[in-house]
């Protein structure tokens, strides 16, 4: 049987991480290929439903990032981000999600090394855990079998 | 209780109020439900007792109820907070409500958002001692208790939305769980449509929620999701200092920030 390979979805904002992340392609640095992007305008944009949406559809890890306090972008976006992770972390915690699972992280658009590090490390924990399978899954979500109708 | 009727009649009889929201008997003796009072008739059928928990500021924002005019609603320390925290959401104009703050028997008669932030900073803040103790049970036990407590109690959620609809700070006039061009939360009530709606309720009203329990009383699972609510709001104490309703100048946790908010989390 083939090794277990995790899930990573990452949440990262248009003008670091995915740009760090781009530096990190272009530099010809080496990294796990287990983590999918999705871009976001901003981290105050990443709602905290998405990192839900996320596990509900069979993500194993998910990896949110953006830029560093006082770079934002859009002045505040990361501060406003900063505060409701604060909280969010608390209430997953709280009802026991497993919060190794869940990586909060600021890449500039400069630190592409540290991107790749960040994914191989963020890998090499999830690998460690192993499948999410506790976390409930959305009915009808991707490797699910389709809600029968009668 | 007659002093209740008493006040409520003569701010009725002065058209200093339209409406009094209060309490009459429910459908049993421990039992009580809204009541309206728009007359002396109506006045006199206003009760307090021990099992009047629920947060009748919640009826301050329907329209229906603000088109009887202007309004005096009865209620202890929650409702106070709930009236500060709506003026500082912009809902409620100073001077446009009444509250009827009942503490051992006695009534006080509180007409501006200065006289209900004196009331209240007189009285004591936070969670109760006994509400502490059950938060730090419930944090105390290890992470797979806590999530095959709440996978457990949430699973048993109906969808109901009765918590919704006992909050006063949930009114939305359209909620994200309507919303369904992206559905974010599934409508059925199903594993994780349930725990994604009350996490959702539950940060939504991080920083706002005054803990008045409603929420949990309107449950028909007895589910005890003000438990969800508790620990945030102790968690933005603890983080930032902030406490909902106490001040109408204070803008609520997640609106504002600080440049130098302390993490230890963030890579």
């Amino acid at each position: 049987m083939a090794e277990y390979e995790p899930k990573i979805i990452a949440f990262v904002c248009n003008w670091c991480t995915y740009a760090g992340a781009d530096l990190t392609g272009t530099s010809r640095i080496h990294y796990a290929p287990n983590v999918r992007v999705v871009r976001l305008p901003c981290t105050g944009r990443i709602d905290f439903m998405l990192i839900l949406q996320a596990f509900g559809q069979g993500a194993d890890g998910v990896i949110v990032s953006g830029c560093h306090p006082g770079d934002c972008h859009y002045t505040a976006g990361n501060f406003h981000a900063r505060r409701r992770w604060m909280l969010f972390r608390r209430l997953l915690d709280f009802v026991g999600v497993d919060m190794r699972r869940v990586t909060f992280s600021w890449v500039s658009a400069a630190e592409g090394a540290k991107w790749a590090e960040l994914v191989n490390s963020v890998v090499a924990d999830v690998r460690k855990l192993g499948p999410y399978e506790e976390f409930p899954q959305r009915l009808g979500g991707p490797g699910q079998k389709p809600i029968e109708v009668a | 209780m007659e002093l209740l009727r008493d006040k409520a009649k003569s701010l009725l009889k002065s058209g200093a109020v339209q409406v009094v929201i209060g309490y009459a008997a429910g459908s049993a003796t421990d039992r009580f439900r809204p009541h309206f009072a728009r007359s002396a008739d109506e006045a006199d059928r206003l009760v307090f007792g021990d099992g009047c928990r629920q947060n009748l500021a919640v009826y301050l924002l329907k329209p229906e109820v603000r088109a009887m005019g202007k309004a005096a609603v009865v209620g202890g320390p929650t409702t106070l907070r709930t009236l500060l925290q709506y003026a500082v959401e912009n809902q409620v104009s100073d001077g446009s409500a009444v509250a009827l703050a009942l503490e051992d028997g006695r009534v006080e008669e509180l007409t501006s958002f200065a006289a209900v932030e004196e009331y209240l900073a007189q009285r004591p803040h936070g969670l109760s001692e006994e509400d502490r103790a059950e938060l730090e049970q419930h944090a105390g036990r290890s992470r797979e208790d806590r999530w095959a407590y709440w996978s457990g109690e949430l699973a048993r959620c109906i969808r109901c939305y009765a918590c919704r609809a006992a909050c006063p700070l949930c009114y939305c006039e359209q909620c994200i769980t309507e919303n369904n061009q992206p559905q974010w939360v599934p409508v059925a009530s199903d594993a994780f449509g349930n725990l994604e709606w009350n996490v959702v309720r539950a940060m939504h009203l991080a920083g706002r929620c005054v803990n008045c329990g409603s929420c949990a009383a309107a449950c028909p699972q007895n589910i005890r999701i003000d438990l969800l609510n508790q620990v945030l709001a102790q968690e933005a104490m603890t983080q930032f200092g902030a406490e909902a309703g106490y001040s109408v100048r204070k803008e609520y946790a997640l609106s504002v920030f600080k440049p130098d908010d302390k993490e230890t989390f963030i890579r």
